[in-house]
Formats: structure tokens, C-alpha cells, sequence
């Protein structure tokens, strides 16, 4: 059942030299109990994306387009609607534990105030809860934790309270945007495992936000691709990652560092991802695409579908072949 | 089961407050060691002036009069070279004597007694009318940013600050009490008013205490209209650094995790943005606070205020040297006291400083 359909989301943010759009025509959908992958380079639009079904848009960002969520349509909703969801439907958590808890609130606090203003519980209930999330997140000796300040946690800890947090009121939907990339490799590998689990338990439908193509092939089922506040290439995780379709997609695994190409010179992507107001007409990739054709150049890209669960956004595809791409 | 923990933690909580005090006591000791650096200074800068105390304080015949002039200089230990007045000064002053008034010719002690609550008082009162309105009026700026109540907020914050505090003094007085006839006027009491029996000295805790509401009704009338123009000032300060405070803070990751849990704005301000906020604010109103009491020089003189700005005043037009020094003194004490307050509030409001002298 789908819980998340985006349609034609364009997000429009003010920059100095007047406004500018951060997130093109982008639609994607998300089942309930699935993790959707975003990946793309910084300034792609992931978290624009994100924080415009949080309605979290910074001052004078707008969205247009559709955001049906669970029934309810999000674009056009109003702050006091979105105040109403917002932490209790739609949870997100951020980039870095280290910044994104109060520094002053202790962990009881900070897990229990919008579980107590949502849910309308007493303060032993919400306590009683907030002991279970701990629990669930496996951090050792919730009742001590719940006294304690973010301070006196790890990175790694921290993110698992957050996590905690955002459980709190059993949302439906859980954006974390570049949850591992402020942590340890080490570290990294514990919260994706909960978050994977907390989708099996808790029938989670999850946004993965992140640069880290390592990250999503773990944990994802869908991975969408982005580039220049547009999709470019989506499918199955699997698919996607061994038989990329879509140049730039091509670009980001050739860049990825493994151990197969042990010895060898990365392959990195000509040029740099262009700045919000400057992407390039027709297919934004062109400027940086060894494929490019002079039609890439204005119009739109061509939409390709692919057995039906895949598509790219490419007029020239050039790995259309039927062993996929020729290494 | 539940009510042992609960015992525990309050006993928790009173160890947890035994960290304070090693920190009260040290901060304490280095106080009293700075009021006695801040009187050598003060003593020297009146020795540096140049100007006679004897001839300040003397009329013109009595100063051509040698024998008047020693007897004058015997009687204030004037006669004895500097260090030698210095080392009686703080040997005096250990003893809790500031000595004998050169103009008003009574115990410094008494003056000090006198007028420091009347100065006390009002300032208090604008600190307080200060830090409310400082606060509101800095936060509203700052969520309403580049909006028309932000505007508006910053040119009269702007106004506040540029205002001279003599001028404001006088405009307030035309304005309020010739114009308006809202304010009683100058002085903290009805002419032939009887002032309440002295506890505090300052006149409206005494009314109340001494249950006389109408007194109490009367020295706040009285007090309003000069807490006020001294409150503007500060107020000023207080809302331009609030709203610059706010303003960094909002940008900071924990309120936009607060905004995600989807609270209500008005506790995404008050708990997770002026808390930490308040951090810096009050460091600067106490240190305003310190400066309204040393300021009130010219407040109290249009106001005919009898308090400690106008007994500094004279004190330092006669050369009066125990009363400079008294006055420096109070001030100093005052300051010093008020960071020291700042430093316990912090504690109170940042629980990781408590635990980081655990």
C-alpha cells in the first residue's frame, strides 16, 4: 500500500540573485514497511525534497506539485497542519548527533515532549515509553540515560536517541537524512542495522537520505538517483547498483572506491555538480556527460521505462544493451 | 517501589550541590581580594587629581586661616604622607569603617546607609521593567525578522540606546509630570511625608513590610517615573542583544529537531531557544544592571532622587576622599557581586557546567 506519493514536486528557494528552484518535477512513491534511497551529490535537492514533506522548508522556500501522504495532501497545508503531523506521522532525523540535540534538556525530556503534547499522556506514561525507545534503540541503562544530558554520549549514541526520538509517538514514515555520515565507519553499521530492523518491527516505510552509495545498497529497496533538483535514474537498489542505466549513475559507482579496483586510479566525475540557480538547460548532466548529444542540450530528457520497476531520465542511453554495461 | 528513587535523587541532588560550594567560596575569597586592588586604585586616582581637599572644603576665610587649616588637616589625617593615609584607610576599612565625610562631616557608613537603597531601589525596579520588556521585546524581533514589528522594534531599541540619559530625563519629567500630571514629581515622598521605619531603606519594601499600603502606593508613584528613564537605556542593550542572541540560536540544529517533533512554536521558543539564550542575555544585564547603579548620576539629579548618584556627585566635587572611596567601594561591591550572581545563574540554567565541576 502506498503511504508517500510525491508528484511533480517543484521546490522553489530564495537565494541572493532572487528565487531559484532547488527541486524539479520530481515524483516518486513509497510503500508502507519500505526504505526508499536518495542519493546524489551535495546541492542535488535530497533534503530540500525532505524537509518539503516536513514542511520545514527554510524562510521563503515554497513547494508546489503533490505531497499525498496517507490520504492527506501536504502541499498547501498550512503551519498549524503541519505542526499536527509533523513528529507524530512524519519523523525525521538529521545529519549530526552531535548539533541536533538540545544540549541542555536531559534525554527525558527531550524523548518525551512531543509524545506528551501529541498523544495527550501523563508524564509516567511518556516515561514508560521513553524506557521502552531506549530499550529498542539498545541503549544500556535507560534509567541513568534518561537523567543524563547529550553531552555525556557518543556520536554514535547520540543518533541512537535520536532515532529514539523520532520513534517516540510510532510515526509512519521516517526521513533520515545522511543519518551515518557524522559517524565512525564502525559506528555506521549499527544504526543501519536498526533501522532495517525497525522497519521489520514496526512496518516503517523509511526516506534514507544520503551521498554514500555504500550505505544504500545495505539497507535500501528502492534507490532513487538525483542530480540538479531532478531525478535521473530509479529503481530497485539491486538493479540499479549492478546495472546502472543512466550515465551519471555510472559516473557515482566508477567513483566509488573498492576493492576489486584495488591499484587502480578512481574513475571521478568530470566537473563540479552546478549551484542552485545555475543548472544547465535541457538535461542538467549534459555539461559533465561523456554521452552528451547536441538534443541534450534544451528540452527535457527523455523519460525511458524499464521492465516496468525502472526508469532513467536520458534521451541518449547509451548502456541500452542487454548485458547492461559493457565493462 | 517509586517513592525510593525519588528519595535518592533529592539526596542526589544535594551532593550534586556540594560542587558549588568549593566554586562560592573560591569566588568569594577573590571578590574581597578585588575590593581591596579596587581601593588602591580608587585611592591613588584621587591622589593624582589635582585639586586641595582643604581648600574644596573650607570657605574662603577659614583656607587663609593656617591654624584652621592644620586643625582641619590633623582632623582628617591629611597631614600624613600618602601611603601612611593609605595604610590607615585599609586598616580603618578592615574594621568595617569607611571614615568620616569630608563635606558631610558624618560617618561614611551613615551616608552610604542613607542613600545607596534609594539608588538601589531604582534601579532594581528598572532592571526589572528592562530584562521583561528587553526579552519580549528582543524575541518578537527576532521570530518576526525583517518584518514590519521587527522594524519597528529596532528603530525604537536604536532610539533607546542613542538617547542621551539626561535628556531622556527631561523629557520624561516634562512630558509625565508637567504635561500629564501623571508623575507626583521630584524626591521618593510627598513633601512632609513620613517616611516608613528604616529595615531595607528602600522605601517600598519598608511600606509593605511595615503593612502601610498607602506609603507603599506613594514611594512607588514616586519611583516609577525615574526607574523608568534609567530602564531605557538598558532596555535598549538588553532587546538588540536578545533579538541577536535569538537570532543565532533559532539557526541552530536543535530547534529545527524541535520544530520536527512538531511542537507548538511558543515551546520551541521557550524551551529550546531562550534557555540557551538566556545563557548570554544575562551576562549582559548584569553587567547592565551594575552600570544603571553607577549611572544614575544625572537620573537622580533631575529627580532630586537622594541617592547614591547624587551623594557621588558631591562627593567628588568637594574632593570628599572617604566618600569617593565609599561610593567606589559600593560600586565595586556591586559589580562584583552581580558577576558572581551571573556565574550562580548560569549554573542554574546550563546543568552541563554543574557536572563539569563534579
Amino acid at each position: 500500500m502506498t503511504l508517500l506519493s510525491v508528484r511533480d514536486l517543484t521546490v522553489t528557494l530564495m537565494t541572493g540573485s532572487g528565487p531559484a528552484d532547488a527541486v524539479r518535477n520530481l515524483s516518486f512513491d513509497i510503500e508502507r514497511g519500505q526504505i526508499l534511497g536518495i542519493a546524489g551529490e551535495s546541492g542535488s535537492g535530497k533534503t530540500m525534497t525532505a524537509l518539503s514533506i516536513m514542511g520545514l522548508l527554510p524562510y521563503k522556500g515554497k513547494a508546489s506539485g503533490s505531497i499525498n501522504f496517507d490520504g492527506e495532501e501536504l502541499v498547501g497545508f498550512k503551519p498549524k497542519d503541519f505542526r499536527r503531523v509533523r513528529g507524530k506521522d512524519v519523523a525525521m532525523i538529521f545529519q549530526d548527533p552531535m548539533t541536533s540535540l538540545h544540549p541542555m534538556l536531559t534525554i527525558e525530556t527531550q524523548l518525551t515532549e512531543h509524545l506528551r503534547h501529541h498523544r495527550k499522556v501523563s508524564r509516567a506514561e511518556a516515561r514508560a515509553r521513553a524506557l521502552e525507545l531506549l530499550d529498542t534503540v539498545k541503549i544500556p541503562d535507560p534509567e541513568t540515560a534518561l537523567k543524563a544530558h547529550p553531552s555525556q554520549f557518543s556520536g554514535g549514541m547520540r543518533q541512537r536517541i535520536a532515532i529514539a526520538m523520532a520513534l517516540a509517538c510510532q510515526p509512519k514514515l521516517l526521513i533520515a537524512d545522511e543519518p551515518t555520515t557524522a559517524l565512525d565507519v564502525t559506528v555506521q553499521a549499527g544504526i543501519l542495522k536498526l533501522l532495517d530492523e525497525l522497519r521489520k518491527s514496526q512496518n516503517l516505510s523509511v526516506i534514507v537520505i544520503t551521498h554514500d552509495l555504500g550505505v544504500l545498497s545495505a539497507l535500501t529497496d528502492r534507490l532513487m538517483i538525483m542530480y540538479a533538483g531532478a531525478e535521473v535514474e530509479s529503481g530497485p537498489t539491486s538493479q540499479v547498483l549492478t546495472r546502472p542505466r543512466h550515465p551519471y549513475t555510472q559516473g557515482l559507482i566508477d567513483a566509488l572506491p573498492d576493492s576489486e579496483a584495488h591499484g587502480k586510479r578512481l574513475i571521478a566525475i568530470e566537473g563540479m555538480p552546478p549551484e542552485l540557480g545555475k543548472f544547465p538547460s535541457g538535461c542538467a548532466f549534459h555539461t559533465r556527460c561523456s554521452f552528451a548529444r547536441n538534443e541534450c542540450k534544451s528540452g527535457t530528457p527523455n523519460k525511458v521505462d524499464i521492465d516496468g520497476t525502472r526508469r532513467i531520465f536520458c534521451t541518449v542511453d547509451p548502456f541500452d544493451t542487454p548485458a547492461g554495461v559493457n565493462r | 517501589m517509586k517513592p525510593v528513587p525519588a528519595k535518592v535523587s533529592v539526596f542526589r541532588k544535594i551532593l550534586r550541590g556540594t560542587g558549588f560550594f568549593p566554586f562560592i567560596v573560591k569566588r568569594v575569597l577573590t571578590s574581597i581580594l578585588l575590593i581591596f586592588g579596587m581601593t588602591f586604585i580608587a585611592f591613588s586616582i584621587t591622589q593624582l587629581v589635582p585639586g586641595d581637599p582643604v581648600a574644596a572644603n573650607l570657605g574662603q576665610s577659614a583656607y587663609s586661616d593656617p591654624e584652621i587649616v592644620a586643625a582641619f588637616e590633623k582632623e582628617f589625617g591629611l597631614d600624613q604622607p600618602v601611603p601612611v593615609q593609605y595604610l590607615r584607610y585599609i586598616q580603618k576599612l578592615s574594621q568595617g569603617n569607611l571614615g568620616i565625610s569630608l563635606s558631610s562631616k558624618r560617618p561614611v557608613n551613615e551616608d552610604l546607609k542613607e542613600y545607596f537603597p534609594a539608588t538601589l531601589e531604582i534601579a532594581l525596579v528598572a532592571v526589572v521593567i528592562a530584562m521583561i520588556l528587553g526579552l519580549l521585546l528582543g524575541t518578537i524581533s527576532a521570530i518576526t525578522r525583517d518584518r514590519l514589528p521587527d522594524q519597528i522594534i529596532r528603530v525604537v531599541s536604536l532610539t533607546g540606546v542613542s538617547m542621551p540619559t539626561f535628556w531622556t530625563a527631561l523629557v520624561f519629567f516634562y512630558v509625565f509630570f508637567f504635561l500629564l500630571g501623571w508623575s507626583p514629581g521630584t524626591g521618593r515622598l510627598d513633601p512632609g511625608a513620613e517616611p516608613p521605619p528604616q529595615v531595607t531603606g528602600m522605601f517600598t519594601i519598608d511600606a509593605l513590610i511595615n503593612g502601610d499600603f498607602a506609603t507603599f502606593r506613594q514611594a512607588f508613584s514616586y519611583l516609577l517615573l525615574p526607574a523608568i528613564v534609567l530602564a531605557i537605556y538598558a532596555l535598549g542593550v538588553l532587546t538588540r542583544f536578545t533579538r541577536a542572541s535569538v537570532l543565532e540560536i533559532l539557526g541552530n540544529d536543535y530547534v529545527r529537531t524541535a520544530r520536527a517533533k512538531g511542537l507548538p512554536e511558543f515551546t520551541v521558543i521557550r524551551r529550546h531557544v531562550l534557555r540557551p539564550a538566556l545563557l548570554a542575555i544575562i551576562t549582559v544585564a548584569g553587567v547592565a544592571f551594575a552600570s544603571l547603579m553607577a549611572g544614575s548620576v544625572l537620573v537622580e539629579n533631575v529627580f532630586s532622587w537622594p541617592g547614591l548618584g547624587q551623594y557621588a556627585y558631591r562627593a567628588a566635587v568637594g574632593l570628599d576622599l572617604p566618600g569617593i572611596m565609599g561610593v567606589s567601594m559600593v560600586v565595586a561591591t556591586v559589580y562584583i557581586t552581580m558577576n558572581l550572581i551571573v556565574d550562580i545563574l548560569y549554573r542554574v540554567i546550563d546543568p552541563q557546567l554543574r557536572k563539569a565541576e563534579q
